[in-house]
């Protein structure tokens, strides 16, 4: 198992030298048409109750079938994650809960479909992944009345089976997180990953993906703490923020002399804080048994085959392709953001019309938020825009102001809107006149300029900008005035 | 042996050649439910309306020329564990009193596209869990043969209905032999399916890993056909073998030359010794047809209803944990959720299924589930080793049924274990998941029938009719 001890060092470092280990549990909906053992439709938002069949009710004699579309989207996502996909088998799950019809819920257990993979964090830290195998989702219950909004001090409850059946797949991490910014890219880039594969739509506002937390407490290279296991972390942002609350929680535990209890905690995003839900004793004993109704899962090597040639380039790849095309680092924030809107493919497009990789990748980035993977505006346009930049034909303030106009009519020729707003670049020669009367103007900043005073450069830059109405780039000005002093 | 009612095969035939109509076969029947039902029990429901209307329509197409299925206007009754759309099914329950499922189960379809007509819903053990439908919460079915004896179980009121000449045929459900021990009981074949032979979609489960539905008929010819109507492969059934069904009635006439059958070298105690010598008779009239008898062993026969009651219980505690009153069944209304379950489920269920769902609770339970659950998953493993190096010696294997005829109403009641061992002969083809039939084969004490069951191994089916034919041949 890794220590990760290669994670740099980071604001959320622990006081005294504890060390967090930290392992994540996923839940994701997978995006299918229907649930994972009947023709229910697998859709969000319903009326509650509508979504069902006599298997989702779990009524006498209806018998699960398992949804094929359901297992390929796992192995995908098992793929993706560097799994070993195998021969895999479901267990029943005991357990009596009003929003469980059939009260058990049929899981994998021993032997999952997906075992063994990997995902790569910035600064080449490996994060293993035990298993990510397939189960069905419960129905939801909703609790009226009391003050909780949980079952106890309820006057009633409301179930919707709806949920009941929609296929999951559960990504266990191992304990090889060490902080909560690692937690956090982890979790974003599953998130990558699910929408790069069309696993999952990946929404943790609608319960789509949905994480459970366990940490951790240790002194460096001693054995694991005991853990506690945090429920009802819905963001992203919830991630970092529970698991620095619960492991500054465990150590205060331990260093006022007490012990952690092993448990299951509830994260309460409102109070920032989290609280015990049930302590180890109160564990359901599932009783887990191999499902009679089912049979061996045993997908043929040929199908698998067939389904990771059809995998997309996943971000981690796309990421780095962006970087090499653009300059930029592949850990730095814009060839993050561009990837996650998909929108590395159009910085792409932009260069290979002959534009500058470099800018495209500027431009898309503050330009095009709104604007999802295939941007209205031509990529030959902004190969232009990048072009008219770099030969200073038009200046950097200036190629915002066009591009601003680009995107808010959906695209548009530069070059037409540079000449409406009268941004002809000036030549240098136009450049260098206005320089040499900026100079006989300013004689007094000049002179300070050329005794070594830098600032004074602005006075100078100043009146030649004015004197052009902005037309002149600032670039252009400042090199010849250089020039003009080593002479 | 001859039979009082007419069989499956002559009734169809009649109908379809119009020597008979539909509605004056269901009338016979109904006519003899109307003299003896009352005594009986057979049945939870007696559809009578529903059945005049699809004899008249089988009827009216036989009359205008239309083809018609193999069972067409065959009057079947099915155990009230099959689930039929709009009509209460029960398992003999008060859980499910009044339920109604929105569907048909596969078997019940199959049986409506051959032009069959449902006369009703048998009694059983409750959820199928006994050996004489005293279990049933609705009170015991008897047996026709002699109404102080029990017709055994579960499918007890499946097996009465025709023995009774209720109806022509009837399916059951067989867990650990409760078809081919009533079907002894009362002198009937019955037959105990290869495991993923016959949909179990719709059939409310026991015990998901040795449930399978089956036949009861007067012979060997109407079980063979009743099989060809209700197995093959049901897209419905995850468990369902990916197959297409075995002939059967095409391999009746082939005889036993040549085949090999094996006899138990060391047969278990408590069997009554009119039914051993029924068993020798058997063994003599197979070898007059040409089969050799070969002494087979399987060790592990004695640790099979052990494994039985682990393994048959776990399962039922996890398919009977839904019965919570919420959503279908009954309910007893306490005021509040948590007490509404217990009261529901303590006022819902009889002692028999309570007692399994304590013991399969137990079983899987953390801390003794490597000792029981497990345990019993391993003799599984072994018998079903033990028949794989007997079938390598022989063809079928012949047993007993049943270690004794039908006994008194009450007289296993009060001690659950002498109850359980009535299965001794029969679980272990559930175990394993095998094929095995129940065929009448003469009396014995108090002159009631005796039956030999006839084992063979999975998808065996053919030679095991061809032997059953046989002995129906020699009875």
């Amino acid at each position: 198992m890794s220590n990760a001890s290669s994670a740099p060092q980071h604001s959320t470092d622990l006081p005294n030298g504890w060390e967090m280990v930290v392992g994540l549990e996923v839940h994701v909906e997978l995006d299918t048409k229907t649930k994972l053992f009947s023709a229910s439709p697998n859709h969000f938002g319903d009326e509650p109750n509508t979504n069902i069949d006599p298997v989702t009710l779990g009524l006498p004699g209806a018998l699960p079938v398992l949804n094929k579309h359901a297992v390929e989207l796992a192995i995908r996502l098992g793929l993706a994650l560097n799994c070993t996909v195998q021969p895999s088998t479901f267990h029943r799950k005991n357990y009596f809960y009003q929003d469980m019809p059939k009260a058990y819920q049929i899981s994998q257990y021993d032997q999952p479909i997906n075992i063994d993979g990997y995902m790569m964090l910035p600064g080449d830290v490996r994060i293993g992944i035990e298993r990510a195998h397939l189960e069905e989702d419960t129905g939801k219950s909703t609790h009226i009345g009391g003050t909780s909004g949980r079952i106890h001090g309820s006057d009633y409850s409301l179930v919707d089976f709806n949920r009941a059946g929609v296929p999951l797949v559960e990504i266990v991490s191992r304990p090889d997180i060490r902080n909560s910014d690692q937690a956090r890219q982890y979790v974003a880039e599953l998130r990558s990953i699910l929408l790069a594969v069309g696993a999952s739509d990946a929404k943790m506002e609608e319960g789509s993906m949905r994480c459970d937390v366990n940490v951790s407490v240790r002194k460096p290279g001693a054995e694991f703490g005991t853990r506690c296991e945090i429920k009802n972390v819905n963001s992203i942002r919830a991630v970092g923020k529970a698991i620095d609350y619960e492991a500054r929680r465990q150590i205060d535990v331990l260093e006022s002399g007490g012990t952690i209890r092993q448990e299951t905690r509830h994260w309460d995003d409102g109070e920032g804080r989290t609280h015990t839900l049930r302590t180890k004793e109160d564990a359901d004993d599932y009783r887990y048994f191999l499902e009679p109704d089912l049979v061996l899962l045993d997908p043929d090597q040929e199908w698998i085959e067939s389904i990771r040639a059809s995998l997309p380039l996943l971000p981690a790849a796309r990421r780095a392709q962006l970087a090499t095309l653009t300059g930029a680092n592949k850990e730095s924030e814009s060839v993050y953001v561009i990837v996650e809107r998909g929108q590395d493919d159009y910085v792409s497009a932009v260069a290979q019309a002959g534009g500058d990789a470099a800018r495209a990748l500027v431009y898309v980035q503050q330009a095009f938020a709104e604007e999802g993977a295939t941007p209205k505006v031509a990529a030959s346009d902004i190969a232009t825009l990048t072009q008219m930049e770099r030969d200073a034909k038009i200046t950097a303030t200036q190629a915002k102001t066009i591009l601003s106009e680009m995107v808010a009519n959906g695209g548009g020729d530069p070059v037409a809107i540079a000449a409406a707003k009268g941004f002809e670049a000036l030549d240098t020669s136009a450049v260098e006149a206005m320089v040499d009367a900026a100079i006989a103007q300013q004689a007094d900043a000049w002179a300070k300029y050329c005794a070594g005073e830098e600032k004074a450069m602005g006075a100078l830059v100043g009146a030649i900008m004015k004197s052009s109405q902005g037309k002149a780039d600032g670039k252009v000005v400042t090199a010849i005035l250089q020039a003009r002093r080593a002479k | 042996m001859t039979q009082p009612f007419a069989t499956v095969v002559d009734i169809a035939a009649d109908i379809a050649s119009g020597k008979t109509s539909a509605v004056e076969v269901l009338e016979q029947h109904l006519a003899r439910i109307t003299e003896r039902e009352s005594d009986i029990h057979a049945f939870n429901l007696v559809t009578t309306e529903q059945a005049r209307a699809t004899a008249q329509q089988v009827d009216a197409d036989i009359k205008a020329g239309k083809p018609v299925g193999p069972l067409a206007g065959v009057p079947v009754a099915l155990k009230d564990n099959m689930c039929t759309r709009g009509i209460e099914t029960t398992c003999s329950s008060k859980i499910l009193e009044g339920w109604k499922p929105p569907y048909d189960a596969t078997v019940v379809t199959r049986l409506q596209q051959a032009g069959a007509v449902m006369v009703g819903k048998t009694n059983l053990d409750e959820f199928a869990m006994g050996s004489s439908t005293e279990n049933s919460a609705f009170g015991p079915t008897k047996n026709p043969l002699d109404t102080s004896r029990v017709p055994g179980g579960s499918s007890g009121g499946s097996a009465a209905a025709v023995a009774a000449g209720f109806a022509a045929v009837s399916l059951g459900s067989d867990t650990g032999g409760s078809i081919r021990q009533p079907a002894s009981l009362c002198g009937l074949v019955g037959v105990k399916p290869t495991y993923g032979l016959v949909s179990r979609q719709g059939i409310v489960a026991f015990a998901s890993s040795l449930d399978q539905v089956g036949p009861f008929t007067h012979t060997v010819a109407d079980a063979a056909l009743m099989m060809e109507v209700i197995g093959g492969h049901d897209p419905l059934d995850s468990t369902s073998l990916p197959q297409p069904m075995l002939s059967l009635t095409s391999v009746l006439g082939q005889g036993v030359k040549g085949m090999r059958i094996g006899r138990l070298a060391d047969m278990p105690d408590g069997c009554e010794p009119e039914v051993l010598a029924r068993m020798d008779a058997a063994y003599v009239a197979l070898q007059a047809a040409g089969a050799t008898i070969v002494d087979i062993s399987l060790p592990s026969l004695s640790y099979c209803l052990t494994a039985y009651y682990l393994v048959a219980p776990a399962e039922a505690s996890s398919n009977l944990a839904r019965y919570d009153g919420v959503r279908y069944g009954m309910r007893v209304e306490t005021g509040d959720l948590h007490s509404m379950y217990g009261a529901t489920r303590a006022a819902g269920f009889g002692a028999e299924v309570k007692r399994r769902i304590m013991l399969g609770t137990y079983a899987l339970s953390a801390g003794y589930f490597d000792a029981y659950y497990g345990k019993a998953l391993k003799v599984r493993r072994l018998i079903a080793n033990d028949f794989a190096a007997a079938y390598e010696k022989c063809d079928v294997i012949l047993t007993p049924t049943s270690p004794t005829v039908a006994f008194p109403l009450g007289d296993k009641t009060s001690d659950p274990l002498t109850m359980y061992l009535c299965d001794i002969f029969t679980i272990p083809t559930n175990l394993a998941g095998h094929a095995a039939m129940s065929v009448p084969f003469g009396t014995g004490a108090h002159n009631m029938p005796v039956g030999v069951q006839v084992l063979a191994p999975a998808l065996g089916e053919q030679t095991m009719f061809r032997v059953a034919a046989e002995l129906e041949r020699a009875s």
